[in-house]
């Protein structure tokens, strides 16, 4: 548009900011924006709300929590409920003052020209929010989520638009994970594991892991699988770190630990013997 | 007029409402999310929060919660506290979240939350709805890779004898009503929509072993354990200063009741007195002297508690060590059956102040075979449930023996 003139049209990231941010999304996330899409309103088509969180110090956005905010879309303006918004954000800081805003959220696939304007709203709220969006329609096949912050693209001194840049969303769901990934995945779980039924699991899943392992070490060995030096060194290191102990000397670990807890074990049967014991007692006393 | 037909509108209404009993507590992965997060920001400190859902037949389904804030303990502050609730209330409404309280849940710290402030809260909760349950996390037993998450609620038997005030020793003994059946644990399940499934199936990592795997697989259990046991030592604490309150209310009973009878007896002989010399007789009562009057009944309530709570370190401790070898029971006959004998002879000089030879002798007939598979029985405490009504614990005991 303007080539002749001196000023040049800025694309990319031009300044500092931009370029270093990153956002990292806790899964409670995801699930308060998919249970806030499934209650929507029949006649809402998206839904959109705040993000709450924290700036770590290196520059990374942490989304640790989300509200929903009931709005209105018509064909080119946007009313938010911006009373509602103050009311929750207060709500929330009286639980946890260390998470502010930091972003805000939609469903559905891209930014749309409603997204601009929800954003210039935010922009008041906090310095440089992130936007990130969550596509529940999947329509890409795939569930994305994308996270967004926006970057003013002037000429010389004329603001002419926002321009929404992609940042890198770090999505590790270490306590999706915490909690068990067969637990969050299925639409209905009918007993919550108990301890010796999760240790049974992992040993089944670590003796597939070694067992591929072996397979793979076998396979390289044999010239079947083409070596990779990194995976090689890395097994080493792993079988390196064991503690070389003489097996009599492991032994006698191994046992003696096994005595003290087994000691412990006694102790807390017998109190409870003891319980149930001076419970009889207790109440069968009586008085003549 | 056929009965099976269509009873009348009238009838139908006038008919009471039975309500099914609570079988199963339903939970969304997200309110388990939020419980989760909510309580380890704050841990070690424990942590309250509100629970939502809808109360559907047998089931009661749990779809979303909110978290209470730290409060300090302030009276102006509790109107804050109102105030809050209701807000949060309000703006969730707005969004279509079920509004309807169900109960609470708290965070504890190595399982130590039987204490009376829960039955207070239990009481009040129970007077506005007629169903609610308290979910119960513990972040410190979910550090060790365990998924520590219970639902309790209270029993109707302890619910109806605790508020008409009888929680005597007759009371009790008649309606057969020991520690264990104070609280009622349910069955939890966990339900997650559609759409939230396809996004933890999309967005599940490649990798097969996760992080919880690292937690459990921690060969280091000695801190977990240690606290355990100094839970458990202040907890047996408690206990004997509760018997020993028990044992003076029995001693100071026994003594009145000697008083009482020389006073009668005295009284008696008074009375033939004064009829071989014609005079009337004095009543045989005398309701202002002190000796009749009736000494109050310490409260059994604290004691029950406090049996809770050690049942639960002690099942944590079993549960803690559920690699252990089945090997080694052998090689420990003898001790358990020592200590198993001083204990309970210590128990029986305590508590009987009659005929203690001969309970002494049945309970160590009673109690040998339980002495013998105490080793054993050590390994059989693994993957027990804290709520077990064998009210018998040495039953099951010595099934595991034979079974073995």
């Amino acid at each position: 548009m303007a080539a002749s003139d001196r000023t040049v049209l800025q694309f990319g990231p031009s300044s500092a900011v931009t370029s270093n941010i990153t956002a990292k999304v806790h899964p409670l996330v995801i699930f308060n924006i998919s249970d806030c899409y499934v209650r929507r309103p029949d006649q809402a088509e998206r839904v959109i709300g705040t993000l709450l969180g924290s700036v770590l110090p290196d520059g990374t956005v942490d989304i640790r929590n989300s509200y929903v905010v009931p709005h209105n879309e018509f064909s080119d303006q946007v009313a938010l409920d911006i009373e509602y918004h103050h009311t929750m954000l207060k709500s929330h800081l009286k639980v946890n003052p260390q998470e502010v805003i930091v972003g805000w959220f939609s469903t559905g696939l891209g930014v749309t020209g409603g997204s601009a304007l929800i954003h210039e709203f935010y922009c008041r709220e906090v310095p440089n929010p992130v936007h990130l969006t969550v596509d529940t329609g999947f329509r890409n096949g795939e569930g994305t989520v994308k996270a967004y912050v926006s970057v003013n693209l002037s000429l010389g001194d004329r603001q002419l638009a926002a321009q929404f840049q992609e940042i890198p969303l770090d999505l590790r769901m270490i306590e999706a994970e915490r909690v068990g990934f067969d637990i969050l995945k299925s639409t209905s779980v009918d007993k919550l594991p108990s301890d010796l039924e999760g240790m049974e699991v992992l040993m089944e899943r670590l003796l597939t892991l070694i067992n591929d392992i072996y397979k793979y070490v076998d396979d390289t060995v044999e010239g079947h699988a083409v070596p990779d030096n990194s995976v090689g060194r890395i097994l080493s290191e792993t079988v390196a770190s064991l503690p070389k102990l003489s097996p009599p000397a492991f032994d006698k670990l191994v046992n003696d630990s096994l005595q003290d807890q087994l000691l412990l074990l006694y102790l807390s049967s017998i109190t409870r013997t003891q319980l149930s014991l001076a419970e009889k007692l207790n109440t069968a006393a009586q008085m003549p | 007029m056929a009965n099976t037909m269509a009873r009348s509108f009238l009838q139908v209404a006038a008919a009471e409402e039975v309500a099914p009993p609570l079988r199963v507590v339903q939970i969304e992965g997200l309110v388990m999310l939020k419980i989760i997060k909510h309580c380890k920001e704050f841990s070690p400190a424990l942590v309250t929060g509100q629970l939502l859902g809808l109360d559907v037949g047998s089931v009661l389904e749990v779809t979303n919660c909110f978290p209470f804030p730290i409060q300090e303990e302030d009276e102006e502050i509790e109107a804050d506290g109102a105030n809050y609730q209701l807000e949060m209330m309000r703006c969730l409404r707005e969004v279509n979240v079920d509004n309807n309280t169900v109960g609470w849940y708290q965070s504890t710290m190595l399982g130590c939350f039987q204490t009376a402030e829960l039955i207070e809260t239990f009481l009040n909760y129970q007077e506005n709805i007629r169903r609610c349950v308290c979910i119960i996390y513990d972040p410190s037993r979910s550090n060790q890779g365990a998924l520590a998450f219970k639902a309790l609620k209270l029993s109707d038997s302890f619910m109806d004898l605790y508020r008409s005030n009888n929680f005597t020793g007759e009371k009790l003994r008649e309606k057969n009503l020991s520690w264990v059946d104070i609280f009622e644990e349910i069955p939890v399940k966990v339900s997650n929509s559609a759409l939230i499934s396809a996004f933890m199936t999309e967005l599940e990592p490649d990798t097969p072993v996760t992080q919880r795997d690292y937690d459990r697989l921690q060969l280091s259990s000695s801190p977990f354990l240690e606290r355990n046991m100094e839970f458990l030592i202040e907890c047996m604490d408690d206990l004997s200063v509760e018997q020993q309150k028990f044992q003076f209310y029995y001693r100071s009973l026994t003594r009145q009741q000697a008083q009482q009878q020389s006073w009668l007896q005295k009284r008696r002989d008074e009375n033939k007195a004064r009829k071989a010399a014609g005079e009337e007789p004095l009543p045989e009562e005398d309701p202002s002297n002190p000796i009749f009057k009736p000494i109050p009944e310490p409260p059994r309530l604290e004691s029950f508690l406090i049996a809770n709570r050690i049942a639960n370190y002690c099942n944590q401790i079993n549960g803690c060590r559920h690699c252990c070898h089945y090997n080694y029971y052998y090689c420990c006959y003898l001790l358990p059956l020592l200590l198993l004998l001083l204990v309970v002879l210590a128990t029986i000089r305590c508590y009987c102040s009659f005929c203690h030879c001969f309970c002494c002798w049945l309970l160590l007939i009673l109690l040998l075979p339980l002495s013998i598979v105490g080793g054993g029985g050590g390994g059989g405490g693994d993957g027990e449930d804290d709520d077990d009504d064998d009210d018998d614990y040495y039953y099951y005991y010595y099934y595991y023996y034979c079974s073995y």
